[in-house]
Order: C-alpha cells, then sequence, then structure tokens
C-alpha cells in the first residue's frame, strides 16, 4: 500500500470521527471548533483529490468564513444570554423559574 | 450612542438612575401638587430640573419593556406545555418519528446513491460530454482550466444561479439583522450597541493588529492571483472571492471596523455585489439571447496562458469573485454588531 492511501484512509478516519463528534460535544463553541477542523481535514482531501481549487473553497469557507459566523452568532447568543441574566436578576428570579432558561447555554 | 426621539429625555434618565431615585409618579401626591401649583407656592419645573420624582426613567420603562416581552414569549411556550403524561407520549412519538425519518432518509440517500453511474466506468450519459469538453474545451472557450471553461462558459447559467442565491441570503441577512437608528424594533437593542464597545478591542491587541498588517495584503495578492488566473489554472471566480472575503474579514478584525469601513463600507459592498450581478447577467443574457457563441466572437480569445485570455471568461470570473468577496464581508458585518 503506497504512502497517498495510508494518508488517505487516516484523513477518511478523522472525517468520520469529526463528523460524529460534533454530535457529542459538551458546548457549542466546541462543536464549532470540531467543525472547523472537519473543514479543514477535507481540505486535505480535496487536495488528495486532485482538485485544489475546491480546497482553497473550503479552507476559505469552511474553515474560515462559516467558523467565524458560527462564533458570531456564538457571541449574540451570549448576549442574550447575559441580557436574559440581567432580567432575571433585577426581577429577582432565579434560573429555574424561567421555563426554557439556560437552553442557550453556550459557556 | 443611540439616537431615538427620546434622546434627550433618555440621556436625563439615566442621569436619574445613577442617582438611584424612585421614578414612580405619585398621583395622590400629584393631586395636591396640582393644588399647590394653584395657589401659586409649587414649581413644577424645580422638580424636573431636581429629578426628584416626577420622571420616569425611560431606561427603567426599557428594561421593564425587556421583562414584559421576555415573560410573554416565555409565558406563550408554558401555556402550550402539555400536561406531563401528555408530554411523555408526545417525547415518545416525537422519538420514533425522528428515527423511521432519519433512517427513510438514509434508505432514499443509499438508494439514489446506488442508481448513479459508477465512477470510471465507461457509459453513454458519462462520456459524450465529458469527451466533446475535453477535446473541444480549450477551442471553444480559450480557457486552460476546464473547470473554468465548463462553470463559466457551458454552464454559466448555474453559476449565475449560484451567485443569484448568495445575493438573495445577502438580502435575507441584511432583512434580518439590521438595525440601525431608522428601523429599531425594539427599544431594548440598544443593549447590544452598549455591550459591543466592550467586545470589540480586538484592533487594540498590538499582536493582532501587526499580524493583520502583514497577513492582510499576502492573503488580499492572493487572492488577486486565484481570481485572475481562473482561466489557467485551479482557482476562478468562487475560491479568490472566498479568499478575499476571509482577507477582509481579518481587516476587520485587526484594523478595527472604522478604518475598514472607510476602505469599503457595507453599503459599498451591497452596490459591488449588485453592479457585479448586473453584469453578468446582461452578458451571459446576450450570449443566451445571441445563441452560444455569440458574444464571444467579439472579444478576442487571446492566447491560451495568458492573464487576458479565455474571452468573457475572465470579467465573469472577477464578477462573480466581488460577488463573493463582499456577500463574505457583508455577512461578517452583519453578523459582528447585528447593525449596519
Amino acid at each position: 500500500m503506497a504512502l497517498t492511501d495510508v494518508v488517505k484512509i487516516i484523513l477518511l478516519v478523522l472525517l468520520v470521527v469529526c463528523a460524529i463528534a460534533v454530535n457529542f460535544t459538551k458546548t457549542l463553541l466546541q462543536a464549532v471548533i470540531v467543525f472547523m477542523s472537519y473543514s479543514s481535514v477535507m481540505c486535505i482531501i480535496w487536495v488528495l483529490m486532485e482538485s485544489p481549487d475546491l480546497a482553497i473553497t473550503e479552507a476559505a469557507v469552511g474553515a474560515g468564513i462559516s467558523g467565524v459566523l458560527f462564533l458570531l452568532t456564538l457571541r449574540r447568543i451570549r448576549s442574550e444570554d447575559d441580557r436574559r441574566e440581567e432580567e432575571r436578576r433585577a426581577s429577582g428570579k432565579s434560573d429555574k423559574d424561567e421555563p426554557g432558561g439556560g437552553k442557550f447555554e453556550s459557556r | 450612542m443611540l439616537r431615538t426621539t427620546s434622546n434627550h429625555l433618555y440621556e436625563r434618565c439615566s442621569y436619574c438612575a445613577k442617582k438611584g431615585h424612585s421614578m414612580r409618579l405619585r398621583m395622590s401626591n400629584k393631586f395636591a401638587k396640582f393644588r399647590n401649583w394653584l395657589a401659586g407656592d409649587y414649581d413644577p419645573l424645580k422638580n424636573v430640573l431636581d429629578t426628584d420624582e416626577t420622571v420616569s426613567d425611560s431606561r427603567e420603562e426599557i428594561k421593564k419593556e425587556n421583562r414584559k416581552i421576555i415573560s410573554e414569549v416565555d409565558a406563550e411556550g408554558s401555556t402550550r406545555r402539555l400536561e406531563k403524561a401528555e408530554q411523555r407520549g408526545f417525547d415518545l412519538v416525537y422519538r420514533v418519528i425522528a428515527i423511521v425519518s432519519c433512517l427513510l432518509l438514509i434508505g432514499v440517500l443509499l438508494f439514489t446513491v446506488a442508481l448513479l453511474p459508477r465512477y470510471g466506468v465507461e457509459n453513454p450519459e458519462s462520456t459524450t460530454v465529458v469527451k466533446r469538453y475535453v477535446e473541444s474545451g480549450l477551442q471553444e472557450t480559450g480557457a486552460i482550466n476546464i473547470v473554468a471553461g465548463i462553470i463559466l462558459d457551458y454552464r454559466a447559467f448555474d453559476t449565475l444561479g449560484e451567485s443569484h442565491v448568495l445575493f438573495t441570503a445577502l438580502i435575507c441577512v441584511t432583512i434580518l439583522l439590521r438595525a440601525d437608528s431608522k428601523n429599531l424594533r425594539t427599544k431594548y437593542e440598544d443593549f447590544y450597541t452598549i455591550k459591543q464597545v466592550k467586545y470589540h478591542d480586538l484592533n487594540k491587541d498590538k499582536i493582532i493588529n501587526r499580524v493583520g498588517m502583514i497577513l492582510v495584503p499576502c492573503i488580499f495578492v492572493f487572492g488577486i492571483y486565484v481570481l485572475l488566473n481562473g482561466q489557467n489554472g485551479p482557482g476562478g471566480g468562487f475560491s479568490g472571492g472566498s479568499v478575499m472575503g476571509a482577507g477582509l474579514i481579518i481587516g476587520t478584525a485587526a484594523f478595527g471596523y472604522e478604518k475598514m469601513d472607510r476602505f469599503i463600507s457595507t453599503k459599498t459592498a451591497m452596490w459591488i455585489t449588485f453592479i457585479s450581478l448586473a453584469f453578468y447577467s446582461f452578458a451571459k443574457g446576450y450570449v443566451f439571447f445571441t445563441g452560444a457563441n455569440g458574444l464571444d466572437n467579439h472579444i478576442p480569445k487571446g492566447i491560451p496562458g495568458a492573464i487576458l485570455s479565455g474571452g468573457l471568461i475572465l470579467p465573469l470570473d472577477i464578477a462573480v469573485g466581488m460577488v463573493v468577496a463582499c456577500t463574505m464581508y457583508g455577512f461578517y458585518n452583519l453578523f459582528r454588531r447585528g447593525r449596519t
């Protein structure tokens, strides 16, 4: 077996592991990071499959821009959480009183 | 700072809030005051200027409104909450349906994949078109990169649709997230504008600033290289455009929003996107209406391998690249603060 074949198999296994691992992450931030690593692995696989233009796009869009957009969305959710917490503190309620409290737990 | 119609009130009242006065109007007091005022020994302006107790705090109002909105939303959820037994039954049904639909989807997809022609096997559906592309692609399109020749000449209509999908997505995101002083949906959005100031001091970090100064020009040069060499090598409009969009995003993170806004504002990005799409549509529409190779006859193909070759492919590549870059940048800006 040639060396590239071994590398290919390792990368494909890593791809499947990444895809499954997204489901078992504890926080959304970890999920985003695993997703970005999935895109990076996919980028290398595109290069090995001799389509470098797709590799460039995957690296820029999959690992870069969509990850950045996810992180920004997470930050927005986080500031939403902060706001809710502030409201809760202002109204003197505990977290458990709120239905759906901690639903968007991102920390 | 937020500029609303109640701006004056707002600022004055944030002052009151700092002082910690109670902001409730006391109705019984009011009537007594009215009588005093009639008698002449009460000055209504005195209380306002001293911010004693007559002015209601707009900040407090905003908070109250927020609380109301949140409680309304939550109450809507809780009133629709089912009884416990029903809930358990619903959970069971939900899980069963989820598993069944998931398995169904997997089955349908696997079945469809099984119907695809086998990879690399000679079959007439997949070879006739490919043969035409490989054999006469260079003469017909003038592009060494057959992929660029296919996506921007033979199948240019697809690429046009993709660019429009991107543009539509940008419009939708703008509709959802745009919140400037003209169209604030709720008052509590000023919460974000207050928070953003704290969150967005990335550009004051020296390391990020310096690294950005070194990286951003390189990224731009690489993006332009990929964009302009779409017909000669791997790359093209979408790849080059996304690289340039990433460069714009890194620039915004490194140098700060204001500087990049002076370089290219979100509005300018929208205009560039629109003009590029319009150019693409008109150029390709002309070709479609005048027959397959209509416009290509007027544009010299050039020597294959040079940058100025490939006829219409290079301008279309640039148009697609501009659309992609500006769309990414616009996305980032809209997601970044929810404001334009």
